[in-house]
């Protein structure tokens, strides 16, 4: 008989909450809220497709060899100055902020609790702000005109440089904040200096993250073009050489002047610039990743 | 005592990362002052960008030499800056907090790592490439197909009427500058929302709220300083925009927007395209009023960065 009643009282309290209906208004106000998520996602990768499948489309007829063989000529021709001025800058910006960079990580990370470390670490997140036609136009008036260096391959990595140092030193301290402290405490037992655990124990660990952040850096130097305007200058030819007054070609800029043309070729070269540069900045920031995942799965160690 | 040569060697290296930013600032300070001395504060907020009678014997005024009739006043350039970034910010918060919600609790989490890639990699795409998308894909559209459209069915909303425009202007720059900062919001926001403690949340399902109301009522709500961080953080990205800008703006000369379809420049649009002729004049003036320019944009990002990231200090994100 117990169980009868039992069964009786289930009976009702299904019909109540039959009954009980989430109210219309509810229900209308999430079905509206899941349909706005949703689209906003979709919004974000169709504008994804949308520039690299038109960059893509444009630059089609334009791709070939003669892109990597010839030199432009003002209105059209090829890109290899161009490719050979953006990888020469990039590798440069690279190689001046890399060591700076990782320096200031590892200070932020071991001894960035003071207040030394507090405002190096907001001096960076300042200069990560600072916009780039700023540091362009400071690399301008001080190394072109004051230093007399005008548009040349120094003035332009130097302005990298500087735009690069924040993001590498936040990717680095990051990569040393994962590493547990026991690690570095085992450093020290063993009789270690200061120097020996952040040179030999400390940075082949955060090796991968530390790539990574080099990896972006590389890809963040290379789709750069306002820092370069008034630093780099433009040059139809190859580089000679000079680090000094002698500007250098690169493939942001045959984008941004190179549309303004009236002929369909110039066009057609901004676009296949325009498809190098993209195509290059992915791969570099998909490497990077890669690059982490493998690290991370190889040592199997400090995992963030 | 021992020297201790790594710390000292760490901290000489390190020391360039602050030291190029404070170089920076004075050296835009000392470069300017002849600038700032003629223009007074005055340039903000008058509306005459003029480089004078550029082939006229140069004049003496508040003991700077400049050429006739130059005048420097930026309050278009201003106006632009500021107009296009708010508007680029009101497009994008809704949409980065809706794709931050649905990477983080709304599609199951294998499928949240590749689908976020697309956020990831939009936000490395270069803004010269933002740029050419806006100049061969939106400008056109945008000029002939949907302001138009815009013009004929908001004809009674103050601001959204009026001439269509040819597709260059305000609207088209706070377009493409909301594409370009929604990725910046929404990557914060993916990380703040996964690090909001999962008994908020359980409490709110527990008194029979679903996964969206949980996020309405409760996760935003306790996100309100991240959210507001993170956004000002993305307008000083906005602000600082240059090259994207530059080419789906129109780049007005002394003019003030009327609608939202209207041509505009920004500061950083500006000092890219103006150097050429600002080299035009002999005293020199209007290339150290440029430098100006650059010196009060980058008092506006430094405030709007300390604010922000103030803001995220304060709830541990950084």
């Amino acid at each position: 008989m117990a169980t009868k009643a039992l069964d009786d009282t289930l009976v009702t309290v299904d019909k109540v909450t039959r009954r009980f209906r989430i109210s219309l208004w509810r229900r209308l106000m999430t079905v509206m809220a899941w349909i706005f998520v949703v689209s906003s996602f979709v919004f974000l990768a169709a504008m994804f497709l949308s520039i690299v499948g038109d960059v893509l489309v444009h630059a089609w007829p334009a791709l070939n060899l003669k892109l990597l063989t010839d030199i432009t000529n003002g209105i059209g021709g090829g890109l290899k100055n161009a490719i050979e001025g953006s990888i020469i800058m990039s590798l440069g910006a690279l190689l001046l902020a890399a060591p700076i960079g990782i320096s200031a990580g590892i200070y932020l990370s071991e001894h960035g609790q003071g207040g030394a470390g507090k405002i190096l670490r907001f001096l960076s997140d300042v200069l990560v702000g600072v916009p780039s036609i700023v540091l362009g136009y400071v690399g301008y008036i001080t190394m072109v005109i004051y230093l007399g260096w005008q548009f040349s391959v120094a003035a332009g990595v130097i302005t990298l440089t500087v735009m690069l140092l924040p993001y590498i030193a936040r990717s680095t301290e990051l990569a040393l904040g994962n590493i547990p402290l026991a690690v570095r405490e085992a450093g020290y037992g063993l009789g270690a200096g200061e120097g020996r655990v952040a040179l030999q124990i400390l940075l082949p660990g955060a090796a991968p993250a530390i790539m990574t952040g080099l990896f972006y850096a590389v890809a963040l130097s290379m789709g750069e073009t306002a820092p370069l305007l008034y630093t780099a200058g433009w040059s139809n030819y190859m580089w000679t050489g000079h680090l000094t007054k002698e500007p250098i070609g690169y493939l942001t800029y045959v984008i941004w002047t190179f549309i303004n043309e009236p002929f369909a070729e110039s066009h057609m070269l901004a676009f296949a610039a325009a498809f190098l540069i993209t195509a290059g900045v992915l791969i570099l920031i998909l490497l990077g990743r890669w690059f982490l995942v493998r690290g991370q799965r190889r040592t199997g160690a400090y995992q963030s | 005592m021992k020297i201790p040569a790594f710390r000292v060697a760490l901290i000489a290296t390190a020391s360039f990362l602050p030291l190029s930013l404070l170089l920076l600032i004075v050296f835009l300070v000392l470069y300017s002052w002849p600038a700032i001395q003629f223009n007074q504060f005055d340039f903000l907020w008058t509306n005459d960008w003029n480089l004078g009678n550029l082939y006229g014997n140069p004049v003496s005024v508040h003991g700077q030499q400049i050429m006739p009739g130059a005048r420097y006043g930026i309050w278009f350039l201003v106006v632009g800056t500021i107009v296009s970034s708010v508007l680029a910010m009101l497009i994008a918060m809704p949409i980065a907090i809706g794709s931050a919600y649905f990477l983080s609790e709304g599609v199951r989490k294998s499928w949240a790592g590749p689908l976020s890639l697309f956020v990831d990699l939009l936000a490395a795409v270069p803004s010269v490439v933002y740029g050419l998308w806006g100049y061969a894909l939106l400008v056109p559209l945008f000029g002939q197909t949907i302001f138009p459209f815009m013009v004929k069915t908001f004809s009674f909303v103050p601001f959204l009427n009026g001439s269509a425009g040819s597709g260059y202007g305000l609207l088209t720059a706070a377009f493409v500058l909301a594409v370009m900062i929604i990725p910046l919001i929404s990557a914060t926001l993916r990380e703040a929302i996964q690090m909001t403690e999962p008994a908020l949340k359980e409490a709110g399902l527990s008194l029979g709220l679903n996964r969206l109301e949980v996020f309405w009522h409760i996760t935003l709500p306790k996100l309100k300083t991240v959210l507001i961080g993170v956004g000002i953080l993305a307008l000083g990205r906005a602000l600082g925009e240059t090259m994207a800008v530059l080419m789906v703006s129109g780049n007005a000369l002394n003019y003030l927007p009327n609608n939202i379809y209207a041509p505009i420049s920004t500061m950083a649009a500006f000092i890219a395209s103006q150097l050429d002729s600002a080299l035009q004049d002999p005293t020199n003036m209007a290339v150290e009023a440029l430098s100006e320019i650059a010196l009060v944009l980058l008092l506006i990002t430094i405030v709007v960065n300390i604010t922000a990231r103030l803001m995220l200090w304060m709830e541990r994100i950084r």
